[in-house]
């Protein structure tokens, strides 16, 4: 039992300083939340320590795995959190919903998270996708006098529940075929081929399930409209994080329960993949909102990553890996370019109001450039990276078409990227924006700039690191 | 089969009991007591609402948040039967595991209270 305890010590401390904070905020009252949120910060970095201290093992018999493709996720997952916290402050404070329960609630999701990527039962996937999201639902609600705001939460909510029921109904029919919900197990009973149907059919509705947690077309129509309608924080939160632990959790079913059944999940994953990948090109394009801009491309950045999950080998792990951790650096500074976009009146959202921001904020609109050709994929920034590990692995694979599809759909969306670079630097200036006072928002951005504009002088850490990670996912 | 049927005859005989019970008051009460009937007096009970309306109609969401509140603590309820009754077998871990649910909801119980959600005004 204390070697369990020991396994999931990362998870445990983030638990505790949660209601520690809960409980020292809830006391200290709504001044605190400065406070709370430098200390969440801190137990955020105390984590990732921790996660780097677990040797891999097993433990509460099998429910939870520690290995290395999981602690990657986990940093990712962790600094993801880390960042929204520190962007958060300043826009809170200007919205009047500076409120201690931010911090703490993105604390609970992160331990959600945590707990989804080191599953190794259905039941524990579950519990950990639950808490990840019940906190996710009230964050995209907190600005709590906004229609625009709790009819993103509610929507979330409900679409939430509803793809957590697929979910459920299809971990029932596996468990009801199969008679484990133990990943081991899984992999055991499905090993020799001759798939029951009814495993078949449950295996769908888990794809259905995950996939609209991580936002895939054909699941995707929650998006455009949560993030809108959610404080940009909690976007920025939902566009990182989150997703980073969904596609981390889609491997980790696919590939270790189902591995044995690549052929037939296959399909399922390239339709996903290309279905995301066209959508976010073109939708997108229409778009005059950043936010829901923002949202089109989170949806097509997904279906790049899926085209790695696709190939399902070492390879292929290792692409999505590096790109999640690239997709979360460019999301996030893209983010923090958003919540400087503000005036005195207010926070703007309208694509239009970054016209002529190179003669205005020269700086701000330098940062931007960069963010938008790195998820346009344009070498030599990170973005263009990330594309090409997962091309590499599908065309190694064989799977010509899905990485043709792939570089046809990122030149579409290339267009909306490089149009509002244009925008910037040729268009006659919209009214400036204010000078950004807020030291989290700046700091955060200029650090998420020179690790997309410089991740090519240096890759080897996060290469060496998704390829270990890939290689405990599958030896 | 047999045996099986055989397992569920005490809550056949318990049904039987409830239903002769409740008949029983039933009767008892048309007959000895006097009945005099209003509209008030018949109309089915329901706490804080007209019994019958539009489910469109506003009402006070401070009853919603009761709600939830309760549902919190009587599925600690449900989850302390089982526990209290099986302590036996599951031991140390068993004990202190649901210590440690109690703890995590005692943080929420803290938290309502100091923010009020237990102050109807």
């Amino acid at each position: 039992m204390i070697a369990d305890i020991a396994l999931a010590l990362p998870e445990i401390f983030l638990a505790v300083a949660a209601m520690v904070l809960l409980v020292f905020g809830v006391y200290a009252g709504e001044k605190s939340t400065r406070f709370v949120a430098t200390a969440a910060i801190v137990a955020l970095a105390a984590a990732i320590v921790l996660v780097l201290g677990r040797q891999a093992a097993t433990g509460f018999g099998g429910m939870f795995v520690v290995d290395a493709f999981g602690s990657f996720a986990k940093i990712l997952i962790l600094v993801g959190t880390g960042l929204a916290i520190a962007m958060s402050l300043g826009y809170l404070r200007d919205q009047g919903i500076e409120r201690f329960e931010f911090p703490v609630l993105l604390m609970l999701s992160t331990i959600g998270m945590m707990i989804m990527v080191s599953a190794g039962d259905l039941i524990a996937l579950y519990l950990g996708l639950e808490l990840q999201s019940l906190a996710i639902y009230v964050c995209a609600a907190f600005k709590r006098d906004s229609t625009r705001s709790t009819e993103a939460g509610l929507k979330y909510f409900v679409l939430g529940a509803l793809s957590s029921g697929m979910l459920l109904y299809g971990a029932s029919l596996v468990y009801g075929f199969a008679g484990t919900t133990s990943f081991a197990g899984l992999a055991q009973v499905l090993q020799g081929g001759g798939t029951p149907i009814g495993v078949l059919v449950g295996l769908v509705f888990i794809a259905a399930g995950i996939a609209f947690k991580c936002s895939a077309a054909p699941f995707h129509m929650w998006t455009p409209d949560v993030y809108e309608g959610a404080p940009t924080p909690v976007t920025s939160f939902m566009a990182a994080a989150p997703k980073v632990a969904a596609i981390a959790l889609f491997m980790r079913v696919f590939l270790v329960p189902f591995g044995g059944m690549v052929e037939e999940w296959r399909q399922i994953i390239v339709v996903i993949a290309v279905l995301s990948m066209v959508l976010g090109a073109f939708a997108a394009i229409g778009q005059s909102n950043i936010k829901r801009l923002m949202a089109y491309s989170s949806i097509g950045h997904v279906g790049y990553a899926l085209i790695g999950l696709a190939a399902a080998n070492q390879e292929g792990v290792r692409g999505v890996l590096i790109y999640l951790a690239i997709y979360l650096a460019m999301n996030v500074g893209t983010f923090g370019v958003i919540l400087c976009m503000r005036r005195a009146t207010g926070y703007s959202e309208e694509i239009s109001d970054l016209a002529g921001l190179a003669r205005t904020r020269p700086g701000l609109a330098a940062a931007m450039a960069v963010f938008m050709f790195s998820l346009a994929g344009v070498p030599p920034l990170a973005g263009f990276f990330g594309k090409f590990y997962v091309f590499m692995a599908a065309v190694n694979a064989g799977l010509y078409v899905l990485a043709v599809i792939g570089v046809v759909t990122s030149v579409v969306g290339a267009y909306y990227y490089l149009r509002i670079v244009k925008l910037m630097y040729f268009d006659a200036p919209a009214e400036p924006f204010a000078a950004n006072t807020d030291r989290g928002v700046g700091v955060v951005t200029v650090a998420a700039g020179l690790f997309t504009l410089f991740f090519f002088v240096y890759p080897a850490p996060i290469v060496a690191g998704a390829q270990i990670a890939a290689r405990a996912l599958l030896p | 089969m047999q045996a099986l049927l055989a397992e569920y005859l005490p809550i056949l005989l318990f049904l039987g009991i409830a239903v002769g019970l409740a008949l029983v008051m039933i009767l008892v009460s048309i007959i000895a007591a006097k009945q005099r009937p209003e509209a008030e007096k018949l109309s089915p009970y329901e706490c804080g609402f007209e019994p019958f309306d539009d489910s469109r109609k506003q009402f006070d969401v401070r009853f919603y948040l009761v709600a939830i509140l309760f549902i919190i603590f009587d599925l600690e309820v449900a989850f302390l039967f089982p526990w209290a009754v099986t302590l036996g077998e599951i031991g140390v871990v068993g004990f202190w595991s649901m210590m440690v649910f109690l703890g995590v909801l005692t943080v929420g119980f803290i938290y309502e209270w100091k923010k009020g959600a237990l102050e109807w005004e």
